[in-house]
């Protein structure tokens, strides 16, 4: 009795050290960010740009417009193939069509970021020609990140809903593609918006393919599909790499660039669970 | 309106599993025709042949014919989905939509298929179709709620009201008081009483009491084994099933000595 209750605490002790040991690290990343990025957290960083910008003073409002033209560009081209590519694999798939799509995505999932980034590179450059930079190339990189993330968690979530309601519904005289669109998505509609926003918290942070196809600069840059686009891990990157000569300067806009980075992640993330829990509260029982 | 359903020298395949050799007879209407057999005899294959369910899962296939009043239901340019809106099923376990409320899944045969009408026309048919199944009374003031927060034998009921909200001529039944309590099944049955006033009715169970219960006509399956195809052993009408059942094979199954 007394021995059960000693492995009982030891154990329970155990799991949560290793729970703060886990937390640790994220707490003081978290930390670090919020006290050296806050110097510079103010109205002139979220209302300039870099533009004849040397010393203090600047901002990156260039780098967040980017950062958001490009990861929105990416997530359009994202969803849609993604999410048909998830409901192929588990409504119509089957032989050697649908292995062959999941090996493809399988692979797919590892490409290193940087590879995406000149595969970009080289598809634009064929076509604009080798000096070519634009933010849309930017987009195109990250959609070869984002793409494979989607199609798994949407295969995943669509997995999950009961064939049950599938042939409920066959059962009613409704066609397949009904049935798809009126009952299955509404069905795993919660999971397949947490697994998008999952996708592009994967692909905001990513700074090689950018670095190489979407280029780098100092000025306001609407345009997506023309001219270098600035982006905020590019933005930290730059500012942190290349110090001019008041360094001070570029590190505080280097972690208020990383500070708006993880806070653009996580308003985005709220805005997805607020979605996804007006969804729930439809289907959620009243008892 | 109720329909004839016959069927005639069917083989019901898996791949090339013969899971259902060789079985003809007739289901009449306004009458309730049970299946009774022991576990992997086939009777819930077949029943799914009816309304073709059974080509849902990929490799499965029929052979023979099936005619609803004459015509062929697996003829060349006969559309599945069309089928199964003349032919309603309710299945094993409850199954209501877990996204729509109790009212939008009595009106889902319609709704899910775009089919527009006015509220009032929408209001009669979700109280006639609720009315049909004996919910009614119990839904009546929160058919807005979800139909999952209904408790077992409730969303049975809802699945019915939602099957013959289309209406179909013909009402497939498999299994639909097997996960339910002795009160809900009660429900159930004397639901599945009242029905026959209107349709067609064909129940698989393995509850051969409940058989007795209800059914008009009853047909027995079995299987010579594990990996042989199920057969239709004898079909007659339940007292005659029953109470003097011609086959031996028969009458060892309802006199439990097997199954």
């Amino acid at each position: 009795m007394f021995k059960r209750k000693l492995k009982n605490s030891v154990v329970t002790g155990v799991i949560y050290a290793t729970f703060l040991l886990a937390l640790l690290p994220l707490i003081s990343l978290i930390w670090t960010t919020v006290s050296s990025g806050l110097a510079r957290f103010d109205g002139t960083f979220f209302s300039s740009s870099m533009r004849n910008v040397i010393g203090e003073g600047g901002g990156a409002l260039h780098a967040i417009i980017g950062t958001l033209e490009v990861t929105a560009l990416a997530t359009l081209i994202s969803v849609p193939v993604g999410l048909l590519t998830a409901i192929y694999l588990v409504e119509y798939g089957k032989g050697k069509l649908a292995k062959a799509v999941t090996f493809l995505v399988d692979v797919m999932t590892g490409i290193p970021s940087i590879v995406a980034g000149l595969f970009a590179f080289a598809v634009f450059a064929l076509i604009f020609g080798p000096a070519v930079r634009m933010g849309f190339a930017g987009s195109i990189a990250l959609s070869v990140l984002m793409i494979p993330v989607v199609v798994r968690s949407g295969e995943e979530m669509l997995r999950l809903v009961p064939d049950e309601l599938r042939e409920a519904s066959f059962a009613l005289g409704v066609p397949k593609w009904r049935t798809i669109l009126k009952v299955v998505i509404p069905t795993a509609i919660t999971g397949l918006i947490t697994g998008i926003m999952l996708s592009i918290a994967r692909v905001i942070g990513e700074t090689a393919p950018l670095l190489i196809v979407a280029g780098f600069t100092q000025s306001m840059n609407y345009n997506p599909f023309d001219d270098r686009m600035m982006t905020l891990p590019v933005f930290v990157y730059y500012s942190y790499s290349s110090q001019g000569t008041d360094a001070q300067a570029y590190i505080d806009r280097a972690w208020a660039g990383a500070l708006t980075l993880i806070v653009i992640v996580m308003v985005l993330n709220l805005g997805a669970r607020a979605i996804a829990s007006i969804f729930a509260n439809k289907t959620r029982s009243n008892h | 309106m109720a329909k004839r359903i016959s069927i005639e020298n069917v083989n019901v395949f898996y791949n090339k599993f013969l899971a259902v050799e060789d079985v003809s007879l007739e289901i009449e209407p306004f009458e309730v025709t049970a299946f009774i057999g022991p576990s992997g005899c086939g009777k819930s294959t077949l029943l799914r042949t009816i309304n073709r369910m059974h080509e849902v899962i990929p490799g499965a296939r029929v052979e023979g014919k099936i005619l609803m009043d004459g015509s062929d239901l697996y003829a060349a340019d006969a559309d599945p989905v069309e089928v199964r809106s003349q032919i309603g099923m309710v299945f094993q376990r409850p199954n209501p939509f877990p996204t729509m409320s109790i009212r939008e899944n009595v009106l889902a045969g319609y709704r899910l298929n775009a089919k527009k009408f006015s509220k009032t026309e929408a209001d009669e048919l979700v109280e006639e179709s609720l009315r049909h199944a004996n919910l009614w009374n119990e839904v009546r003031d929160r058919l807005d709620k979800p139909g999952g927060g209904l408790s077992g034998g409730q969303q049975q009921r809802l699945c019915i009201a939602r099957a013959i909200a289309v209406k179909p001529d013909v009402l497939l039944m498999d299994e639909p008081t097997s996960a339910l309590d002795p009160i809900s099944t009660l429900a159930i049955e004397d639901l599945i009483d009242e029905l026959r006033k209107q349709y067609t009715i064909v129940i698989v169970t393995h509850n051969m009491q409940q058989a007795s219960r209800i059914s008009d006509k009853t047909a027995f399956f079995n299987i010579a084994g594990t990996g042989e195809p199920g057969k239709l052993i004898e079909f007659d009408s339940t007292d005659k099933i029953f109470t003097n059942p011609t086959q031996k094979n028969t009458e060892d199954y309802i006199s439990g000595r097997f199954g």
